[in-house]
């Protein structure tokens, strides 16, 4: 069953689902979304990076996501606003990926894989990696899951409580990082953001309770990743924003319903 | 100070011998923001089962000074110290909510500890809003989502209850019956209670000690005493007497002053001079 290449990328962005799914609901609860943008495009840099020294993209990924995460963390507090500094953040770790791409690798990178991702090669290697990168995040989430929650209703309530707030950030942070790093080969680094936001805001429609939102998410995420997947192979559309485009369509049909059940 | 006060204030000192440690406790105590002291040497202690009021002019450093003591802020200097094992209730002014957060108040109050079911409701029955269990926490007014989050603060056992002005933006008939809700409570639990708050007689007349904060502490002591200081009428003016003679005419019937009881600490109070009101 693994040897077909559609069941493995059904299975790869599965996978990345089960772990962006909750991920996402947090950075939509606490307005991360630019925060995930920022770390998702220093994956470029993080290709180019582990190109030229000649180490696995996914470890390349995952450093800069951090050094990015950390760096954008550093400076927040200063003269900016937040939304300000993690949008000049953002595209410029971009570009210099873009740069850095064509000066160090040159001609033997497929950059559009990187940036649109190629979940139709997912390898059974790549396979494992996403699925270990989703069970290490999903396990992460559930295991600070009741403290996750607090810091982001209010940080003086989670210091009361004995909860460090800046923690649990952290945590969600290496998160964060770990996504990117899974998730770059089966949607890219342009569009890992909106897998983060567009799941979660279908499933707030839904839920009453945080658990039934990032469970809802989850589940949203990974029927657009079929569905997207199925578009693709059927009219011959790029897979990574087929995924995106289903997932979107979710969402304007969930509004829809919210709206009409207001009536 | 009546004859059940006195009666009160002994009873409290009973149960605290002098080598008791405080629940919460500062030592010269400072804070800086933008190369500003907001506070600056403060010496306080919050004993077992007393009621401290903190009270001073916007600005003054009441929330930095909350802050600090309940660990969400580090002191640039001296220290903020918490009794091993102690428990803090806190009561936020109010809780930013996003919308974007699906949260019952029930689900709220298992955070983040999880909670049997019947503690929660009997938590919220406490308060009087047993009724909101399944409720949105966003959907919530002002004054059922300050009960809520007593509620959540009483479900520890707390041995401290800390409150920032818990009854900002309420009206008045909903502020007084949260401050007595708040008064039972404490009776109920015998816990230490720490507020800051803003309308003076409300606030003042339910304390043991008034504590008036305005960089530093200006002046404490209890109620009566503190009204009287010249520190506490350079800051509020004359205005604010009229308020606590209001307070103490309607639940007091006491008309009595003993001007110095149990103050001891009066200094020149240099930064008063050019603000005073009066």
């Amino acid at each position: 069953m693994l040897d077909d290449f559609m069941v493995r990328a059904a299975l790869a962005g599965v996978g990345m689902m089960l772990a962006a799914g909750p991920l996402g609901c947090f950075v939509v609860w606490r307005r991360m979304a630019y925060f995930g943008d920022a770390t998702a495009h220093a994956a470029v840099l993080g290709v180019a990076l582990a190109l030229a020294f000649d180490v696995s993209v996914f470890w390349g990924v995952l450093a800069t996501a951090l050094l990015m995460a950390a760096t954008v963390t550093s400076l927040s507090g200063g003269g900016f606003a937040a939304d300000t500094l993690l949008g000049v953040a953002a595209h410029s770790a971009l570009a210099l990926g873009l740069v850095a791409v064509s000066l160090l690798a040159g001609a033997r990178v497929d950059l559009m894989g990187y940036l649109f991702g190629d979940i139709l090669s997912v390898t059974t290697g790549d396979l494992a990696l996403i699925w270990a990168g989703g069970a290490v995040v999903a396990g992460l989430m559930a295991w600070r899951w009741q403290r996750l929650l607090t810091a982001t209703l209010d940080g003086d309530l989670a210091h009361a409580s004995g909860v460090d707030p800046k923690r649990e950030r952290l945590i969600l942070t290496l998160a964060l990082a770990l996504v990117v790093a899974a998730a770059i080969k089966v949607v890219g680094a342009l569009l890992i953001g909106a897998m983060l936001l567009i799941p979660p805001a279908t499933a707030r429609a839904f839920a009453r309770t945080p658990e039934a939102m990032a469970l809802g998410a989850g589940a949203f995420g990974a029927a657009a990743v079929v569905a997207g997947l199925a578009g693709s192979y059927w009219r011959d559309a790029p897979a990574g924003p087929s995924i995106v485009v289903a997932a979107a369509a979710g969402f304007v049909l969930a509004a829809l319903w919210t709206a009409l059940r207001k009536d | 100070m009546t004859a059940a006060e006195l009666a009160r204030r002994q009873t409290v000192v009973e149960l605290v011998p002098s080598g008791t440690s405080p629940l919460l406790e500062a030592r010269g105590l400072g804070v800086d923001r933008g190369g500003r002291a907001v506070l600056h040497d403060v010496d306080f202690a919050l004993r077992p089962g007393e009621i401290v009021t903190v009270v001073g002019p916007n600005g003054s450093g009441k929330t930095t000074f909350l802050r600090a003591l309940i660990g969400a802020l580090r002191p640039t200097r001296g220290a903020a110290l918490r009794r091993p094992g102690v428990v803090i209730g806190y009561v936020p002014q109010k809780l930013a909510i996003d919308r974007s957060l699906p949260l019952t108040a029930a689900r709220f109050l298992a955070l983040p500890d999880r909670r049997p079911k019947a503690a929660i409701l009997a938590a919220l029955a406490r308060v009087g809003v047993e009724d909101l269990a399944g409720r949105q926490l966003a959907d919530l007014s002002g004054g059922q989502a300050q009960r809520v989050l007593l509620a959540r603060a009483l479900l520890a056992e707390p041995d401290v209850l800390v409150l920032d002005e818990p009854t900002q933006g309420l009206d008045q008939p909903a502020e007084a019956a949260f401050y007595r809700l708040i008064e039972e409570v404490r009776r109920d639990l015998g816990c230490a209670v720490l507020m800051v708050g803003h309308d003076l007689h409300v606030v003042m007349g339910a304390a043991d000690r008034v504590i008036c904060l305005n960089g530093h502490i200006c002046c404490e002591g209890t109620p009566t005493v503190v009204t009287a200081a010249p520190e506490y009428r350079a800051l509020f003016g004359y205005g604010s007497m009229g308020a606590l003679a209001l307070y103490r005419h309607e639940h007091d019937h006491s008309h009595d002053h003993h001007p110095g009881e149990g103050h001891g600490h009066s200094h020149s109070h240099s930064q008063a001079g050019p603000d005073a009101k009066v």
